[in-house]
């Protein structure tokens, strides 16, 4: 009897086999996502799939690369790690994905990375800018700055004179989340720049991400009286935070990175003029940009936030390396792709002019913008180092 | 002076919210002598049937009398689905082994998880909001809302001594709770008050959804870390003030979340938990049954 059952389940899993084994190369171009559509960062997971996806239907109505249609396969990791490692293995093993797009927080691509990396299979990051991400190995990829260029443009702009444009501050206070690679990497770069320049860290306090309570941290911080406050966290911790800092009394204004993206709709009063350093502004008059904003806007009913323009960028720089690449089998075509990825040139994205370097980072500007009632305005743009 | 008194208020702020579900947790025991699991799950529902009701009749920025409204709602739903429950879960396995029980009511709190989940999807909700003002005394910043949230969830508290202590209702879940047996024989209808205090637990643990989701200004998704998290310290606090207590659970509520505060405050933030809780264990070594509870020896 026992016997029986062990040959029953045998069968079941040997038959699940056939069904999701490896197929041959057919005439469609997988390419599988990553990402966190639901959970505290739903909303970078949710615009980044809108801008690949609006990305892959142009590709598909101009007829595909190479006369292969792209199919999106796209699975949701809740912002949680331990969900990346399956969503990251299914797209590779059972749905044969030729490249992988994922995830926007490093930590996170960091996991998945260490998986594709393992498998041979190259992986864009859209908007992970902890420079650990690349560092995984050699078939990772990602089309934005990396942080320590991000944590200068903040310290830059603090820094700058008034009449240069920047906030003439000195005397600057970091709230850092000490849960996520991308906060202490940012708070850490931040730091650096900000001595260099002639400013000063006054305070350093953490938090872990998803805590509720600041205000210890908070009335701390308050005792030292900085004239700003760093806090290179994710968007709905800061909206609290910020709402925190107010509350006690706190009217030193809030800085950040692109963490805060869409903070501007949650944060209320206590956000207002508050600045953060981003990937770019949609009110920038580049034909590029305006002809994405406007497209995105007819189909989303909403101006696209950083996320979705570096989303639809991954696409595109993945179709012009595709395109670029030799096809083959499976494994042979991923090597080709990742070789593609690596020779990439002045590639003209919504969200500037990219080139990979020798670490597989993209080099690029960047621009603080300013939150202004529920929408944000370009207060600086400053250009790589 | 400043920061001890703005750690201090911060204490009673967050400490009583931890005293009214540690209050569901306390009561439970007391009667049923088993750890409702469920109860930091009614807790985050009572937060977002607040959050559902305030959408539903568009008030996203309440007044004080609204805020009221909110609040009744809310304990009135959360006071239903604890009665269905303990009608459906609970008291068809009252004369079963307490370990059933309390494998149920694991059970019950999953599928509670999974179920808002699924109602309510997994993303941050952006809660209602009341007032964003402060008040100053004397350097200390106060945020008005958290004044008005502690005001409510120690009228609830005495509300609660109040029907515990003075009333016809409040003296047979006395009594069931010192025996249901004899109780029964005495002509108290044991079970219909075993399901009153099922009622009134879970109609305190939806107000303190509520006064968690005014105050924070967002709540996270039902099966999130952070509701466990709320209501794994309401239940230290219940055994720290002696499990069955109703005092008792208030005295540790406020008791907890003032040293979670202080250690926060002057020793550091990333071993909150871990201090607070150390703290914890020496009060329970130096009096096992809590600070007011007693020591009842439990012959074999």
């Amino acid at each position: 009897m026992r016997n029986l059952f062990l040959s029953a389940l045998v069968a079941t899993f040997a038959c699940a086999g056939c069904k999701h084994g490896p197929k041959a190369p057919s005439n469609v171009i997988v390419v599988g996502e990553y990402g966190s559509l639901t959970g505290s960062e739903a909303t970078f997971g949710q615009s980044t799939h809108n801008g690949l996806s609006m990305a892959v239907a142009e590709i598909n109505g101009a007829g595909g690369i190479k006369g292969k249609k792209v199919q999106l396969v796209n699975y949701d990791d809740q912002g949680k790690t331990s969900e990346v490692g399956t969503a990251v293995t299914r797209l590779i093993a059972e749905d044969n994905a030729l490249a992988v797009i994922g995830e926007v927080a490093s930590s996170l691509s960091i996991a998945g990375g260490q998986i594709c990396q393992q498998q041979g299979v190259p992986m864009i990051s859209p908007s992970s800018t902890n420079p650990k991400v690349t560092e995984t190995g050699d078939y990772i990829f990602r089309v934005c700055f990396i942080d320590p260029f991000q944590g200068y443009v903040m310290a830059r702009f603090a820094t700058n004179p008034k009449d240069k444009g920047g906030l003439g501050l000195k005397r600057v206070a970091i709230l850092v989340d000490q849960r996520q690679a991308y906060s202490q990497g940012l708070a850490q770069y931040f730091a650096e720049a900000l001595k260099k320049l002639g400013g000063q860290v006054v305070a350093t306090e953490s938090y872990q991400g998803g805590d509720q309570d600041f205000s210890a941290q908070l009335t701390r911080i308050r005792d030292v009286k900085p004239e700003a406050i760093y806090l290179p966290g994710y968007y709905t911790d800061v909206a609290n935070i910020a709402k925190q800092a107010r509350g006690l009394g706190l009217t030193a204004p809030l800085l950040g990175g692109d963490g805060w993206e869409s903070v501007q709709e949650i944060g209320g009063a206590a956000v207002q003029g508050a600045y953060f350093s981003n990937h770019y502004s949609a009110d920038e008059k580049r034909p590029e940009v305006q002809h994405f904003v406007d497209r995105y806007t007819k189909q989303f009913g909403k101006s696209p936030d950083s996320m979705a323009a570096l989303g639809y960028d991954a696409m595109m720089l993945l179709k012009n390396a595709i395109e670029r690449a030799h096809e083959g089998p499976l494994p042979a075509w991923r090597t080709s792709v990742r070789d593609a990825l690596a020779q990439t040139k002045d590639f003209q994205g919504v969200t500037g002019k990219i080139s990979m370097d020798k670490d597989r980072n993209a080099t690029k500007p960047a621009v603080v913008l300013e939150i202004v009632d529920k929408h944000t305005v370009t207060a600086a743009t400053i250009p790589p180092q | 002076m400043a920061d001890f008194l703005t750690f201090l208020f911060k204490g009673i702020s967050v400490g009583s919210l931890y005293a009214l579900i540690a209050l569901g947790y306390t009561m439970v025991y007391g009667i049923l002598q088993f750890i409702n699991f469920a109860h930091s799950d009614v807790f985050a529902l009572g937060a977002f049937f607040s959050w559902r009701f305030a959408v539903a009749y568009h008030l996203m920025h309440p007044t004080p009398i609204q805020a009221a409204g909110l609040l009744l709602l809310s304990m009135a739903a959360c006071a239903l689905t604890g009665l269905l429950i303990e009608w459906l879960a609970y008291r068809p396995l009252r004369q079963a082994p307490r370990l059933n029980v309390l494998i149920t009511a694991i059970g019950v709190s999953l599928f509670l998880e999974n179920a808002g989940q699924l109602v309510w999807g997994k993303s941050v909700v952006q809660f209602p909001t009341m007032t964003e003002h402060s008040i100053v005394l004397g350097g200390v910043h106060i945020r008005l809302v958290e004044v008005v949230a502690v005001g409510a969830a120690f009228a609830l508290m005495l509300g609660l001594q109040w029907l515990v202590y003075r009333t016809k209702i409040g003296r047979g879940m006395r009594a069931v709770s010192v025996d249901h047996n004899i109780a029964g024989l005495m002509g108290v209808p044991v079970d219909q008050i075993i399901s009153l205090t099922f009622v009134i637990g879970s109609a305190l643990a939806g107000a303190g959804g509520l006064l968690v989701g005014l105050t924070y200004g967002q709540i996270k998704q039902p099966a999130d870390a952070s509701w466990i998290i709320y209501g794994l310290k309401a239940f230290v606090a219940a055994v720290i003030g002696g499990i069955g207590n109703l005092p008792g659970a208030m005295l540790g509520g406020l008791l907890l979340g003032i040293a979670e505060q202080f250690v926060a405050g002057y020793v550091s933030t990333t071993f909150r938990d871990a201090i607070a809780f150390a703290l914890l264990i020496v009060i329970l070594l130096v009096r096992p049954s809590g600070i007011l509870g007693k020591n009842v020896v439990e012959k074999v």
